[in-house]
């Protein structure tokens, strides 16, 4: 699994944000588009794209997106 | 996981009651009128019967009416039926159980067996496979299987991920033994206790009895707010089980009884929230003129959903045609079930009921 695509995978769950704005160091949890729903929507991505089930504290636990990225390749 | 097959029985009728009174999510104070859009966008609620809980009306009562009405259009006397199972985590008293209170209010005779399963959204599928199970060797002849719940009583005015989605509904289906009856139930199922930190009402019970910081509203994060007598759901983690899980029981499930899904007529998903429906749909790879909803209009019943969505939706199919039907449902527990349902038109199915 490759941070790359991950990431493109991620910035796909968003509909407004701008693609350009998706980085390893990106703070997601405070884009401004992100929500209980688009967190469902990563947890969904992440089991249907990797096949791993997510805690709902791996979301909150994670402050970037590599640092969710770290937690998804920790549980395949 | 664990599957049954039932035949020698055929399910000869279905009802459905739901409380008249009406909730709108979009008269919901809790929240401005853009995010209640966003709210019933994501879970497809607009609406939700429920009932006043003060006693006035329980499950049992929606199930009561749902059956004799049933019970007159089959042309079923009472005095036959020799099954009754009450499936709710509505009760109507912590003891004795529901069931055998029905029993006496129904005037059914007190030969029957008379019982309560305490399930929550799987109720239905569980009803059904131990119900089927019973009758098919013949030792029953005519059965109820009331499946209900009047949750609303749960869900925290200050909590909208429950307040706006949990409605209330009782049904009612008819079973009859018959050696030559061509209805089939394929059914397997999953259970998960390690789940049960995620959907609980957790005080009330032995284990947390009642006390006095039971009635005390805790901020939990996020504008909600309730007390440890109202039910608590985290719902991304019933979303993230409920997605990896459904289409692992349902392969399990499509294996074992030889599944063709194109010759599957309908899949009747557990109206959890139209979000986590969505999902499932396109996981398990079925259009959506195969997958029904009446969540707009019910919300959330708990195992009613099932049996409330054949009611409303598949009415006049069931009377008039066979229908091979999948059912899932993913609840608290977890418990999980997947179903094949197949059945030979001549159900008779009242219009939904009032109470």
């Amino acid at each position: 699994m490759e941070l790359k695509d991950f990431i493109a995978n991620f910035a796909e769950q968003f509909d407004e944000t701008d693609v350009n704005e998706f980085k390893p160091e990106t703070v997601f949890h405070d884009l401004e588009e992100y929500s209980s729903l688009v967190a469902l929507s990563i947890i969904a991505m992440i089991n249907e794209e990797y096949d791993v089930t997510l805690k709902g504290d791996d979301m909150s636990a994670a402050v970037t997106i590599e640092d969710l990225f770290n937690i998804v390749k920790s549980k395949m | 996981m664990s599957s049954i097959s039932v035949k020698n029985i055929a399910i000869k009728g279905m009802a459905g009651c739901v409380p008249e009174r009406v909730e709108e999510n979009r008269n919901y104070p809790g929240m401005t009128a853009e995010e209640i859009q966003k709210y019933i966008a994501a879970t497809g609620v607009e609406r939700r019967h429920c009932a006043i809980h003060d006693g006035s009306i329980c499950t049992s009562d929606l199930c009561q009416k749902a059956a004799e009405k049933l019970l007159t259009d089959l042309g079923w006397d009472k005095s036959e039926i020799d099954l009754l199972i009450f499936v709710s985590h509505t009760t109507d008293y912590k003891l004795p159980a529901t069931g055998i209170v029905l029993q006496d209010k129904m005037g059914i005779p007190t030969s029957c067996l008379a019982f309560d399963i305490t399930l929550g959204c799987s109720g239905f599928l569980v009803g059904l496979g131990v119900m089927g199970n019973l009758m098919a060797s013949g030792s029953f002849r005519k059965g109820l299987l009331m499946v209900g719940n009047t949750q609303s009583e749960y869900a925290s005015p200050e909590d909208r991920s429950m307040k706006l989605l949990l409605g209330d509904a009782g049904t009612v289906t008819a079973i009859e033994y018959d050696p030559n009856s061509k209805d089939e139930v394929n059914i397997t199922y999953m259970s998960d206790g390690s789940g049960r930190q995620f959907v609980i009402l957790p005080d009330g019970g032995s284990r947390n009895p009642v006390n006095e910081k039971s009635f005390i509203m805790e901020d939990c994060g996020g504008g909600i707010r309730r007390t440890r007598l109202h039910e608590k759901m985290i719902g991304d983690e019933v979303f993230s089980y409920g997605t990896h899980f459904i289409p692992k029981v349902y392969e399990e499930m499509r294996s074992k009884f030889n599944i063709e899904p194109d010759e599957v007529d309908y899949l009747l998903l557990h109206q959890a929230n139209k979000f986590l429906c969505e999902k499932l749909r396109k996981k398990l790879k079925f259009p959506p003129e195969k997958v029904p909803y009446n969540i707009q209009e019910f919300g959330n019943t708990s195992g009613a959903t099932i049996p409330l969505l054949m009611i409303t939706e598949l009415q006049k199919e069931l009377y008039d045609r066979q229908l091979n039907m999948l059912a899932a449902t993913i609840g608290v527990g977890f418990s999980l079930g997947v179903a094949q349902i197949k059945t030979h038109g001549g159900i008779i199915v009242p219009d939904l009921m009032y109470l």
